[in-house]
Formats: C-alpha cells, structure tokens, sequence
C-alpha cells in the first residue's frame, strides 16, 4: 500500500504444499474450563494485585503474631498507648511509624523517649500494653477464619438445598421455595443479631449466626441452574446408564455449576468479614483477650482522639481485605460467568 | 397485577408473623432475667417486678398475650428506660434515622446515578476508572471505618464540621456522607452497567441516526431507560440504611433508632429490642413489596408480557 511503484510478479509467489493431515490440526493448545478462566482473570490486572495482596495478608495473618517478640495478650501497662515506631523507619518523620504522637492541639509527644522504652512496637500498643502487631494480625488471622468457615457452610448448606428443590421438583421444591422467600424476607441484621444475644459471642456462635440466613442466594443460584441441567442429555444419559439421583447431582450437575458456586462463596467472604466487624462494633463481637479486626476497631475507637493509630491501622487492614476479596470475585465472576455481570 | 399483589401481601404478613414469633422465644431462650443490672432489689421487690411483666407466666400464655398486644399497636413497656412504651421509644427515636437515611439516599442516588451515567458515556477513560474505583471502595470499605476516619479527619483535624450529636443541619452532614457511601456505590455499579448496555441498543443508534445531540441521546433516550432497573437496588440499599443506622448513629452519637437499638442490646432490655426487631423486619419487608409492585408500574414491557394474569 505504501509503496504502489512495486512491481508484484508471478515468480514471487510459489504454490502451497497441501498436506491433509496437517490441516485439521489444532494450533492452539486446548483449555479446559479453569485454564481458560484462569487466561482470563490474568488479564484483569486488579485481581491479579488483589490475589496477591489476600496471599499476603494470609501469610501474614499466619506468620504474623510469631514474627514480633510479644505475645497478643501479654500486659504490659508500663508501655501502655505507644505510638507506632519501626526500627530504620523510625528516623523519617512524615511516616506514622516515628514513634512520635501528635496532639489534638498541634503537640508533638515522644513517648518512647519520657518513658525510657527501648522497645520497638511496630504498630504501637493498646490500651493494656498489649503489642498491637500481634494483635492485628491476630485479629486478622480471626476475622478470615470466621469469613471462611461461615462462606464455606454457606456453600455446603445452599447447594444441597438449592440442588434438591432443583432436581426433586414439584411438591417438595415449592415447599422448599416458599421458606426460601420467607427467609429472604427477614432482614439478616435482626437474624444475626438475636442469634448472637441468644448463643453468647464467640467464634463458632458468630459463625452459626452468619450461616443461618447467608445461605439462600446460594440455594436459589444452585436451583435455577439444576433445573437448566435437568433436562439436558448428559443427566439424561447418566440416569439411563443407572446413576443414583446423587451421583447425578454431584458428580455430573455440581461440576458444571463450579463456576458459579465458587463466584457467590467469594461474595459472601467480605460480606461475612464486614458482618463480624460490625458485630463486635455493636458490643456482639468476641471477648478480651480475643481479638478480631472488628474488636480492635471499635476499641481503637474508645481512644481515637488521643491515640489514632490504634483504630487507623486495623481499620486499613479490614478495608485492604474487603477490597482485594471485592476486586478478586469481580474479576472472577467476569472471568468464568460473564452472563452474571450485575 | 391485584392478584400478584394480594399473594405478596400474604406472604409479607406471614413473613412478619415468623419474624415476631422467632424473635419472641429467641428471646426467651437468653439467660439472666432483664433487672440483673439492678443488683440493689431484694428477692420479694424482684418477684414483683417478675409478676408485674408477667415473667413467670407459662411462655404459651406470654406467647399469646404479645401477639394480642402487638396487633393492638402495643409493644410492650421498656425493662430499662423508666417504663416508657416501646412504641413511644421508637416514635421519639424515629426522627433522627429517617432525616439521615432520607438524606443519604436522596444524596447517594444522585451522586451514584451521575458517577454511573458518567462512567458509562466515558467509557474506558480515566473519568470511568474513578467512578469505578470509587464504587469498589464504597463497597468495600464498612461503614464504620469509614464514619470513624471521617470523624477523626475531618471532623477532628479539619474541624470543617461538627464531631458529633444531633443540634442543627449541620451536624447531619458527616453521617449522612458516611451512610450515602453504599448507596453511592451501589448505585453508580448498577447505573453504569444499565447504561452501557442501553448505549450499546438499537433505538439509540437510530436516534444517532436521526440526528439527535449528544444531550439529547443521553439524556432522553438513555438515561431514562437505564434507571429503570435501578429501582430494584432499593432493596439492598434497605439493608444498608438500616446496619449503617446502628453503627453510624452511635459512632456520632445521634438519638435515633440505630442507637437506641444498640444500647438496648447492651443491657438486655428484651422489649425494646423485640419491638426494634419487629420494625426493622416490618420495614425491610415493605420496602421489598414497593420495589416488586413499582417495577411493574414503571416499566411497561414487563406490564404488557404480564399482561395475561391482569
């Protein structure tokens, strides 16, 4: 096209080699279903980050509470509201981790030095004297461990339920379909809420809690695409070569509504890690010396004026959470169910 | 239409029956008699109190008496707060919630619609990636974080407004914003995503075609069409008003509803937090039933594909 003075003559060209065999060949190597998700969540590059940053906070949820000398429940009221101090970083001054607080009116402390502390606490102390490094990662490593089991039985308890009003039909689904609605009906707050008042705060009682409602956007999910399959002529074939109704539900329907299952859990991830928060931020969350992000926040909270860092740092850590989990099940949900894009 | 609505009416009315009765042995079922905190009573002073709320009454039988009561509009005394009636509780408090969720959801539709049409009419630029990322953190962030920072910043370091309580309008400004940033999200997602597919439809190329301006087609032909479906947020936004009360109001200390509930929780008093409840479930419920019945008024393909069961 640029250039129209080239002369294209016959002899360029040259006849093709047809070869039968090599014409029905695939190029491409052939994916399966998670491959292909997986090229596609690649791409979004917030997930990527997001994944990594869950990986992250995991470990160090995990590692955490060993890494720092001071255990999470250890006293000590001598080194009472510490500010933050981090040893090399303690020497930059606009970083929080100087070791240095500022009053409500302009007044620079320097607690580290009044008290003669040689410790370094990097995220401060409580109240108590309680190393707040141990206890953030410790009310990390809590908060996932309530979001997860909770998803998790949400999962099982909504795909059973969702499954059999699905595939058993008729009488029994709609049964099982008017309670759904009635449940969906009552708002979970005052669920959650009176199970907690009735159970006594705890872990498992809050877990409880959270799966009692949590469950049924599972189960209506789980059913619309049971009653898709039903009818389709692999649960044909399977049912004429003999399966059980269980085998057919969880070895040929289950699989092919992975996808979905696994984008709803990932949604009710943050959501269980923002219900446990606010439960201990209403006075229903864990007791001391347990800590949660959500115990911390609000107890960072009685002392935000004088001591900010105290509510700051677990509520950026809970808000760096629910976004990765946010940003992780958009991306995933537009990766393997496009259809579902709200 | 009047059967499907007579249908859900009956299915609110159950729904609110199971609410009132789960709550009422729920609340039976916890420990510790509700005068626990008043450790000065003697035993016989203590008896009379019990016989007084009917305590030692056989649960069938108090059963049967709320249920009564609660049909005649009455919901009990408060154990703790001088025996006032619930009722008259929750009409005190009531005020203070409903200005600030009427404010944040006026508010947040408004910011959240004009993020979303935004976001959508640039799509792919920088405009739409701000909107976008100011969704996820509206979603993400809970509300009581973010109430907290914005007291702390803004309220304390900034002092642009007040730090808390309830005197004027703008005392409202800081919790209405911190209650709105759901609605903001939520409401900007959907609208963008509303929008993108109504600018991607037939009818607004042939517009294009016509002749029509940009105003024109985004604002005529688009916008009108895309916020339809958004009524149907309403129903989480609900939910959110209604957590978001109980946290927001006490970070601020408003004397609403939220709050009220809250310390309610803290000293036990089963009635107010019964009769809360009941409210709170009673509300959501309405508001699911609006949202069904206003969809079906408002847009009228789905009017006319019901058409048969009119």
């Amino acid at each position: 096209m640029t250039n129209k003075d080239t002369v294209i003559s016959k002899d360029m060209f040259q006849p093709a080699q047809m070869d039968l065999l090599k014409s029905e060949k695939i190029a491409k190597p052939s994916l399966n279903f998670w491959q292909d998700a997986w090229l596609r969540v690649r791409k979004n590059k917030a997930a990527v980050v997001s994944l990594f940053v869950t990986i992250l906070l995991v470990v160090m949820a995990l590692l955490g509470p060993i890494l720092t000398p001071y255990k999470y429940d250890k006293q000590n009221t001598a080194h009472a509201n510490l500010p933050p101090r981090i040893q090399g970083l303690e020497n930059i001054h606009w970083l929080p981790f100087d070791g240095t607080v500022t009053t409500r009116f302009g007044k620079e402390l320097h607690p580290y030095e009044t008290k003669q502390i040689k410790e370094y606490y990097w995220f401060g102390t409580d109240i108590l004297g309680r190393d707040q490094f141990a206890r953030v990662w410790k009310g990390t490593q809590v908060s996932l461990l309530i979001a997860f089991f909770a998803a998790l039985i949400d999962m099982l308890i909504g795909v059973t339920y969702g499954a059999i009003s699905g595939y058993v039909g008729g009488k029994v689904d709609s049964i099982m379909q008017r309670i759904v609605e009635v449940l969906v009906g009552i708002p979970n707050l005052v669920v959650v809420v009176l199970m907690i008042l009735v159970l006594k705060p705890g872990i498992i009682p809050i877990i409880l809690a959270l799966s009692i409602t949590g469950w049924t956007s599972m189960a209506r999910v789980v059913r619309a695409q049971v009653l898709k399959f039903k009818n389709q002529e692999f649960v044909l074939a399977a049912k004429t070569l003999g399966a059980s109704n269980g085998s057919i539900i969880f070895k040929h329907m289950i699989p092919n509504m992975m996808g979905i299952i696994i984008i709803n859990t990932m949604f009710s991830i943050p959501n269980a890690i923002f219900f446990e928060a606010f439960l201990s931020f209403i006075g229903l969350g864990l007791q001391e010396p347990n800590a949660s992000l959500g115990t911390l926040i609000n107890d960072g909270f009685k002392s935000m004026l004088a001591f900010p860092s105290q509510m700051v740092i677990p509520a950026v850590i809970i808000s760096i959470i629910m976004i990765a989990f946010n940003l992780i099940a958009d991306g995933l949900r537009d990766a393997l169910d496009p259809k579902m894009r709200d | 239409m009047a059967k499907y609505i007579l249908q859900r009416v009956l299915y609110m009315i159950f729904t609110l029956f199971i609410v009132v009765s789960a709550t009422f042995f729920l609340m039976k079922l916890i420990p510790g008699t509700p005068f626990s905190s008043a450790a000065k009573l003697s035993h016989e002073q203590l008896q009379i109190m019990i016989d007084k709320y009917g305590l030692n009454d056989p649960i069938p039988v108090q059963y049967f008496h709320y249920i009564v009561n609660m049909l005649k509009g009455d919901l009990g005394v408060s154990f703790q707060f001088n025996n006032t009636p619930v009722s008259q509780l929750i009409s005190d408090r009531i005020g203070p919630s409903a200005i600030l969720g009427a404010q944040s959801i006026i508010i947040g539709a408004i910011i959240g619609i004009a993020l979303g049409v935004i976001g959508a009419l640039k799509q792919n630029t920088w405009i739409d990636y701000t909107s976008t990322f100011i969704a996820v953190l509206g979603k993400s962030i809970p509300n009581f974080v973010f109430a907290g920072l914005l007291q702390y910043y803004v309220a304390v370091k900034l002092e642009w407004f007040p730090v808390m309580f309830w005197k004027g309008p703008s005392y409202t400004v800081l919790p209405t914003i911190a209650l709105a940033m759901f609605t903001i999200s939520i409401t900007a997602r959907f609208m963008r995503t509303e929008m993108v597919e109504v600018l991607g439809s037939d009818y607004i190329t042939l517009a294009k075609a016509k002749g029509a301006s940009f105003f024109e087609i985004s604002v005529k032909h688009a916008l009108r069409n895309a916020l339809i479906p958004v009524i149907t947020v309403l129903g989480p936004l609900a939910v959110s008003l209604m957590t978001g009360s109980l946290v927001i109001e006490r970070i601020f200390g408003i004397p609403g509803l939220g709050e009220q509930f809250v310390k309610s929780i803290s000293v036990n008093d089963y009635p107010v937090i019964m009769g809360t409840s009941i409210l709170f479930a009673a509300l959501f419920v309405v508001v699911i039933l609006v949202v069904d019945i206003l969809y079906g008024i408002i847009d009228p393909r789905i009017r006319i594909s019901g058409g048969g069961s009119k």
